[in-house]
């Protein structure tokens, strides 16, 4: 065992690497959360994001078309979801599930020629000067586009539901569809654009695993990755500032597990490996008890009668 | 325009239909996808869900429905009880690993003793492993209101690291030369699962799964208890009005389908799989969730929906071998039927109209 | 000030097995208080529905100021001066005053600019309000000011009010009548929508009244008596109960010092409850909605226990017992919420019948259920009670709001309870079933049942109780014999104006 060779700075660096795809999933899930949709499918979007991310950007060469993609490969997997659910009017958590299946099947399938194979790298955004800095240099700015991105997003959705008509129009639809709708809002509108922004979300996070954080496919590659972003979604109590917080929380565990597993730590690597799942079920069980943040029409089906 | 028109109480006979609609379009669009992949559709379907049964070898491949089919009916029966009072297990994958180290743990600990006890303590320790397994969620929503979805979900990776260790530790092979995996119960009497009359396929497992189908029913129709788990689900204020303590329901019904995943894990690995090893779990405790859905949470529906699914894997293998196509596109298959009966079930619930066109 | 704003004409609209309207045709004049008047189900919320852009007529017109007027969706009405103050469902308890209203609202100004002029109006028109405050933390009648406010600051041309005086206190209406006035003398038209027949004569300057999705007459509240318009909304007299000389017995329930935290965010706490009821005694509980009502009624029923001597059963404690085994000893309820609390609404009628029946009634040996036996209970209960239905097969939310409250109360009353608490018995249901069901009570209660009457009908409290008392945040008031209580004292015992503070000066 040799904890000395766990080198702080590279810990601090790969902690924001490891935080960014379940950030930006969750706060994607957070906007479909607070506009009263409790999508479940998330592993399956993230998972048919890093596979659609994955192969345009082996075909084009271009991480950022891989990217694009995958946000819209996991729009389009969204909308089965929207389709049962503000449609069909099937019940959400099934639906859910029903999206996870599919999208683990999917992108297996789809998957089938890309084993094995390098995705061209995404550069690093190295700010000159800033990047130089010692410690700072390397923890903070000398990270992919994706990382800033996905920090810029949070402050975006911050933004927009704190002050604009927008996020105000989508709250309220996620606390009482029914008043909203005597309103005159669309509720079902508001929804399908909630659930098309989770989904290109969670695409967008999947392929940040397939293209920057392994970076090759495997199936089945995120490996709760989705389901830990839902966790984060409670965690935060449906705020967008504490998704942040959450995410590098559990970032900064996954790569400390990874660190002591390369020093040789004497806890067997299974330990190890499942102590970010466990640490997600200690985090909800102490979040619980604070459920009244939760969005009042949230996992509701609305059925305009009349 | 359509129009969506809520029916005074559900339609019976679109209850019965509804299933088999959804299989229809699955093959229909499955068949088209297939063909999009370079495939003769109909002969991807014929392979699927004919060969398997009526197929040349189909005296080889009929008792595989029941193996197949056992634990996910197993697994389902248990589902559809919490699913039908909105209690959400999607673990059934963690318990049904567990139930299987701790039965095979139980049966190995005997290892090299011969007695017929051996193995009914190997199939009580199976069902109390997935049963405690599944109590970790029950107790944290219980005592603290936390996710049952999220916590049991989480708890299937944390059991298959488990499943790992113990594959390569504490359950491994002394006599194994070093590779992974644990001694092999068809290799010991006393704690193998063997069928029940050779070549039908029909070990303990398939027998448990049918007095699970038969108990089920019974609870579900003719007992307080099902009837307070079904009026939880409809209307959980009008159960707590009724006097259904939730606790005790959310402890029943979470160990109630944790027990039976684990059953299922234990009769798997002291059967049909013969040993623990890493890659031990197929994902039945997944599929399940299908199975009881297109069963309509119905003890005599997830029956047929266990060997309809159990089908749709051996034709899944045999399209694999025969035609080449890959493993996944029978797990998408599987995918889309659950979709498709979800939007299907719409006509359950909801009359569907042709409104006149209003001018906006 | 008499032009005419509003004139609709023959309007239908028809929903599957119902005609809601047909062939209306009535004129709101401008700056006159127009009362819309009918029974529940006489098709007054679909009209206004109509109005306001929520539902398109199948047939028929509507003119406002002389131009075609057909809102698609309530953005449009708004538009052009349509505004409404709802019932149910239009406030966001999580958000705060301004947001609520900044939502109803097509261009609001930016919040501060909103706050202060929120703060302009609803003083202006006495009604005063704190912008930033949480609107779950409201009570019932300073939310209604909210719709108010968010309806006047878009200078309405008509405003239409549904059963607004049904969560107030009649010093709350009283304030609320002289807003009104003061907007009717600016110009704007009220159209107001009660079944409160002496409230309109106060109020209105004409009537329309709907029966059965017609309506059968217009009238000058003013100059009818109150007998007169009762007949044309009802069309036919019906039996007003009859009450018997009643001995009272024993003291059959006996709560004291009864606290209960309040479970949801936005509930209300119980706070030290005290009351007796004796045998063959009604005890009418009033007060505003959410003052405890339900709170109150789940206290009883067993859903939420309470410390086991504040609630005694024929001198036996029963706090810490749940519904089922209160249920046994003979203390039964029925709650507000018919779908989803008193029955569910997909399963069939012997299943609900079994929901509360099961023990009294010896529905289950050991745990197995007599389908049977469930079923003949159900019939004699459609039967006892006149629940139309095809059949007792048929799920509950197939039957109508009246209907199945009938079979909720016929349920426990079919049980032979001792005590029986029943919360807004006859909300929502016509005049024919609410006075049937009134009947009801009164004779178990002449058979020596104790009954708690939860309502917020004063009166129907007024017609059956022998004892009135009044929930307010939480709190019971003074319990007095309901005879001679005059409207000022059950206002206060109400809690008055709610300190709601008044700037009518």
């Amino acid at each position: 065992m040799d904890l000395s060779s766990i080198n702080p700075t590279l810990l601090l660096a790969s902690l924001l690497v490891a935080a960014t795809p379940i950030l930006i999933a969750a706060i994607g899930e957070l906007v479909a959360e607070r506009s009263g949709v409790l999508n479940l499918g998330v592993e399956g979007m993230m998972i048919t994001g890093a596979i659609c991310g994955f192969i345009i950007a082996v075909e084009t060469g271009s991480p950022l078309l891989g990217f694009i993609a995958a946000a819209i490969g996991g729009a389009l997997l969204s909308m089965l979801f929207a389709l049962l659910t503000l449609f069909a009017l099937a019940n959400q958590v099934a639906s859910g599930l029903a999206l996870t299946l599919f999208g683990l099947g999917v992108s297996a399938l789809m998957g089938q020629g890309y084993v094995g194979i390098k995705p061209p790298p995404t550069p690093k955004l190295d700010i000159p000067l800033l990047s130089d800095l010692p410690f700072f240099g390397p923890v903070l700015f000398s990270h992919d586009l994706m990382v800033y991105f996905g920090i810029a997003l949070v402050a975006a959705v911050w933004a927009m539901l704190k002050y604009t008509r927008a996020g105000l129009i989508l709250r309220a639809v996620g606390e009482n569809h029914d008043a909203a709708h005597a309103l005159g809002y669309k509720v079902v509108r508001v929804r399908l654009m909630a659930i098309g922004f989770g989904g290109a979300c969670a695409g967008l996070g999947g392929a940040y695993i397939s293209l920057v954080r392994v970076p090759q496919w495997t199936e089945g590659m995120t490996a709760g990755a989705g389901w830990i972003a839902l966790a984060l979604v409670v965690f935060a109590s449906w705020k967008a500032g504490r998704v942040l917080l959450g995410a590098w929380l559990f970032g900064g565990i996954t790569v400390l597990q990874l660190n002591l597993q390369a020093a040789g730590v004497a806890i067997p690597v299974e330990y190890l490996s499942m102590s970010p799942y466990l640490i997600t079920i200690l985090v909800l069980v102490i979040m619980s008890s604070d459920r009244s943040r939760a969005p009042a029409s949230l996992g509701r089906i609305f059925h305009a009668s009349g | 325009m359509l129009k969506l028109e809520k029916r005074p109480q559900p339609s019976r006979s679109w209850t019965y239909l509804t299933p088999l609609l959804a299989v229809v379009i699955t093959m229909i669009v499955g068949g088209a996808l297939f063909s999009l992949m370079g495939n003769n559709p109909v002969e991807v379907i014929r392979t699927i869900f004919w060969d398997p049964l009526f197929g040349e070898f189909a005296f080889y491949y009929r008792p595989q429905m029941l193996v197949k089919g056992a634990p996910l009916i197993l697994i389902a029966i248990g589902l559809s009880l919490g699913f039908r009072a909105g209690i959400w297990n999607i673990g059934a994958e963690g318990q049904y690993i567990i139930g299987a180290i701790t039965g095979a743990a139980v049966g190995l600990a005997f290892y090299p003793m011969e007695s017929w006890i051996i193995f009914p303590l190997m199939v009580l320790a199976g069902a109390l492993g997935g049963w405690a397994w599944a109590m970790i969620p029950a107790i944290l929503k219980t005592r603290f209101g936390t996710n049952e979805i999220l916590v049991s979900l989480m708890l299937v990776y944390v059991a298959e690291q488990l499943l790992a260790k113990m594959a390569l530790g504490a359950l491994k092979n002394p006599d194994g030369f070093g590779f992974p995996g644990s001694r092999n119960f068809q290799q010991y009497p006393s704690g193998h699962n063997a069928e029940i009359i050779a070549g039908s396929g029909m070990h303990w497992g398939v027998v448990a799964a049918f007095i699970a189908v038969i108990f089920a029913y019974v609870l579900l129709n003719r007992h307080i208890l099902g009837y307070h788990i079904r009026l939880t689900g409809q209307a959980p204020r009008a159960a707590r009005f009724a006097g259904v303590r939730p606790t005790r329901l959310i402890l029943f019904c979470l160990g109630a389908s944790g027990a039976l995943a684990g059953l299922a894990g234990m009769f798997e690995v002291s059967g049909p799989a013969g040993q623990i090893n890493i890659d031990f779990n197929v994902g039945y405790g997944f599929t399940a969730i299908i199975v009881a859905f297109l069963g309509r949470l119905h003890p005599v529906g997830i029956l047929l929906a266990g060997l309809l699914m159990a089908l749709t894997y051996i034709g899944g293998e045999i399209a694999q071998s025969n035609l080449g196509l890959p493993a996944a596109a029978i797990q998408m298959f599987q995918g889309m039927l659950l979709f498709f009966l979800l939007a299907v079930d719409l006509l359950t619930n909801y009359r569907i109209r042709l409104a006149k066109a209003e001018a906006a | 000030m008499t032009d005419t704003l509003l004139t609709i004409s023959g309007l239908t609209k028809a929903y599957p097995g119902v005609v809601a309207n047909d062939t209306v045709s009535f004129e709101i004049k401008e700056g006159e208080v127009h009362a819309l008047l009918g029974e529940n189900g006489a098709g007054k919320s679909t009209l206004v529905k109509m109005i306001y852009g929520l539902v398109k007529p199948d047939s028929g017109t509507m003119t406002l100021r002389g131009e075609v007027f057909a809102p698609p969706e309530p953005r449009a009405a708004r538009a052009t001066g349509v505004a409404m103050v709802f019932q149910h469902f239009s406030l966001f308890d999580a958000l705060n005053v301004a947001e609520n209203i900044a939502l109803g609202m097509e261009n609001p100004p930016p919040m501060g600019d909103l706050a202060s002029r929120i703060r302009e109006v609803s003083e202006n028109y006495g009604l005063p309000l704190d912008p930033f405050r949480t609107v779950g933390d409201l009570s019932a009648g300073e939310r209604q000011r909210v719709e108010i406010i968010r309806c006047l600051l878009q200078d309405p041309k008509l405003l239409i009010m549904d059963e607004p005086t049904s969560v107030l206190t009649p010093q709350e209406v009283e304030i609320l009548f002289q807003t009104l006035r003061k907007l009717t003398s600016e110009g704007v038209a009220i159209l107001y929508i009660s079944h409160k027949l002496e409230e309109i004569r106060t109020l209105c300057d004409h009537a329309t009244i709907l029966r059965l999705g017609k309506n059968v007459s217009t009238c000058i509240p003013a100059e009818t008596s109150a007998r007169d318009m009762a007949e044309l909304m009802v069309g036919s007299a019906f039996a007003s109960p009859a009450r018997a000389d009643r001995e009272l017995g024993e003291i059959a329930l006996d709560i004291s010092g009864l606290s209960v935290a309040s479970t949801g965010a936005f509930g209300t706490p119980l706070r030290n409850i005290h009351l007796t009821v004796q045998e063959g005694e009604i005890l009418g509980i009033g007060g505003v909605a959410g003052n405890g009502q339900d709170e109150l009624l789940t206290a009883l029923s067993g859903e939420v226990t309470t410390d086991h001597d504040a609630v005694k059963f024929m001198g036996q404690p029963v706090g810490r017992l749940g519904p089922t085994a209160r249920r046994e000893m003979g203390l039964l309820t029925a709650p507000e919420e018919r779908l989803g609390h008193a029955a569910a609404p997909d399963m069939s009628l012997i299943e609900n019948a079994l929901l509360t029946a099961a023990q009294r009634e010896n529905l289950m040996h050991r745990g197995f259920l007599k389908w049977a036996d469930t079923r003949s209970f159900a019939n004699r209960v459609i039967e006892a009670f006149d629940v139309r239905t095809p059949g007792p097969e048929n799920a509950a939310r197939s039957l109508s709001g009246g209907n199945l409250q009938k079979f909720v109360i016929g349920r426990e009353v079919l049980q032979n309870p001792k005590v029986l608490v029943v919360n807004q018995p006859t909300w929502g249901v016509d005049a024919a079933a609410a006075a049937s069901i009134r009947q009801s009570l009164l004779d178990l209660a002449a058979g020596g049942t104790a009954v708690i009457c939860i309502s917020q009908d004063l009166d129907e409290l007024m017609e059956i109780s022998d004892r009135f008392g009044a929930l307010n945040e939480g709190r019971l008031s003074d319990i007095r014999p309901a005879q001679g209580l005059t409207v000022d004292e059950i206002g206060l015992m109400m809690g008055g104006a709610h300190g709601m503070e008044v700037a009518h000066g």
